[in-house]
């Protein structure tokens, strides 16, 4: 069989490489089939209007202006909180994987805090910040806290103890240890972290924006229900699906850039 | 409890009377060429974990520049006895010494694991073994030379996970030699590698050794490995040492000879005896 495969389709004469596209049939697919659908009436334009429509929409909203402003107010809101839960998850990871001190301290009540779904706090927190910028925030950050926390300290506590023993053998600083040993052992663990984190980030966004917001990709979503325009309503959620698709993309690259040493990473 | 077994080696006799006969054969050389290592004293060691006394009162010399092996049942505590050797361990009761020193920086390990950073490319692997000389200015030049001694001058820019478990054990060589240690402890450096590879690095520890002369010391369950490197082989029975055995056979050592043969046989039996009694 491979070698049939090798005679019939010999490498040079390969299609041009199409990795890149490939990834993109099934959804080019899924709207060729939805338009079809939409224009010969087999789903009603009341329960799902036609992409056209929907780009239509699209169309009108970005000359207005509303469609950029609101993308460019949830993607803000988005990667401030990110950053400031993440940094915060990475320390308490650092600190309580490297010390026993610090994960006797905090750990247990990290732990009691995860259990609570973040969400469930939505009431809590339009109490303490009102609708404010603070309170999108302040959950995103939440919500991203913990991944980022649980998969920095898993990764440092799982380093490979027989290269930390060989680190010290050849008089590594602890610094040095941290910085060549601990680290890198550790970044795996702590992109899964960021992935997951990335997830959390735009649920926790989107429910926000939902519930309580004057602006933002959330808030064009439910103003256009209000008003019955579900082409924006679909619009706003295909949005949503770009940028969670953006945001993995981009922690992919990183991820290929820095763990170009993994085996699972190697250009075949 | 010494028992030398000194082997008749004619061929030997024959070669250090040769230096006055004009057909003189290549004196063939018993010490490494030249010693650079630490003289290592031990003082009535113990070791316990918990309520198992691992090594139950060792005393032991080993002079300058002499390439031991140890060799005994899994669990006779040699390992333990390498590891308080290269401080790994506390010391229970007891001392080590290393001539004038306690404990010097420059004893390397190997281990049955290469322990590479698989994260680090060959050559900074190897530029760990400086210690701190790794951000001195010639730190790459002598990464290079010791990759190159140990044959894997071409491999400097690969990750270690493309490398094979033989190759990748010669990195850590290199990378225990970089610094010219004067102390070299091997725990089954080649436990893990298959027949014939494991042969080309005996061959390969046996000529850094004889380039180098630093005091070798070699844990090892395979007694042909012992006879085929050693000096001198101990054995560890219980805790403690029950033979010392001198090994007297010409270096480089020829793989297979009866006298070797019959060596490794005698220290089998006195395991093996040892396990008849319990």
């Amino acid at each position: 069989m491979s070698l049939i495969d090798s005679i019939s389709l010999p490498r040079k004469v390969r299609l041009p490489r199409s990795d890149g596209l490939v990834q993109w049939i099934v959804p080019l697919a899924i709207i060729a089939l939805w338009q079809v659908a939409a224009i010969t009436g087999f789903v009603p334009v009341r329960v799902l209007p036609a992409p056209s429509d929907v780009a239509l929409a699209g169309w009108k909203l970005l000359l207005s202006g509303e469609l950029v402003r609101n993308i460019w107010v949830s993607f803000w809101r988005a990667s401030i909180g990110f950053l400031i839960g993440g940094s915060i998850g990475f320390a308490f990871g650092l600190a309580n994987g490297l010390s026993q001190l610090s994960a006797r301290l905090t750990d247990t009540t990290l732990q009691m805090v995860r259990n609570v779904p973040h969400l469930a706090l939505i009431p809590l927190v339009i109490l303490w910040f009102g609708i404010d910028e603070s309170a999108k925030l302040f959950l995103v950050a939440l919500g991203v806290f913990f991944p980022i926390y649980l998969n920095t300290l898993h990764g440092i506590r799982t380093v490979d103890p027989q290269l930390i023993e060989m680190g010290r053998i050849y008089g590594m600083t602890d610094g040095e240890l941290f910085r060549r040993v601990i680290f890198p052992g550790a970044l795996p663990s702590i992109f899964v972290g960021i992935r997951f984190a990335l997830g959390i980030m735009w649920l926790t966004l989107i429910v926000a924006e939902t519930i309580a917001a004057s602006s933002g990709l959330g808030y064009m979503a439910m103003q256009a229900r209000e008003f019955m325009l579900i082409d924006v309503v679909v619009l706003s959620i295909l949005i949503y699906a770009l940028l969670g698709k953006l945001a993995d993309s981009a922690s992919r690259v990183l991820e290929r850039a820095t763990l170009s040493w993994h085996p699972a990473f190697q250009k075949r | 409890m010494q028992t030398a077994l000194r082997t008749a080696l004619p061929e030997t006799e024959l070669a250090s009377r040769a230096n006055f006969a004009p057909h003189a054969r290549v004196v063939r050389e018993e010490r490494p060429l030249q010693v650079s290592g630490l003289p290592l004293n031990i003082r009535g060691l113990r070791k316990s974990f918990g309520d198992n006394e691992v090594l139950r009162g060792i005393d032991l010399h080993i002079p300058a520049g002499q390439f031991v092996a140890i060799v005994g049942k899994s669990g006779c505590g040699k390992s333990t006895l390498l590891r308080l050797i290269a401080g790994l361990e506390k010391i229970d009761a007891g001392s080590i010494s290393f001539g004038d020193e306690v404990l010097p920086e420059d004893i390397r390990v190997m281990f049955q694991e290469p322990r590479l950073l698989p994260w680090a490319r060959v050559l900074s692997n190897v530029e760990v073994g400086l210690g701190r000389d790794r951000s001195s200015g010639d730190a790459h030049a002598r990464a290079e030379k010791a990759l190159s001694e140990v044959g894997l001058a071409d491999k400097r820019d690969q990750w270690p996970s493309v490398l094979s478990g033989g190759q990748k054990q010669r990195v850590a060589l290199a990378r225990a030699l970089v610094s010219r240690p004067r102390v070299l402890a091997f725990d089954e450096p080649l436990g893990a590698l298959d027949a014939l590879t494991r042969i080309s690095m005996q061959r390969l520890l046996e000529r850094v050794w004889r380039d180098q002369g630093f005091t070798a010391i070699l844990v090892t369950h395979d007694v042909s490995e012992a006879v085929a490197l050693a000096d001198r082989v101990l054995v560890i029975e219980e805790g403690r040492i029950a033979h010392d055995v001198l090994v007297n056979a010409s270096r480089p050592r020829a793989r297979g000879s009866v006298e070797l043969a019959g060596l490794e046989g005698s220290i089998l039996s006195h395991l093996l005896s040892a396990d008849d009694r319990t």
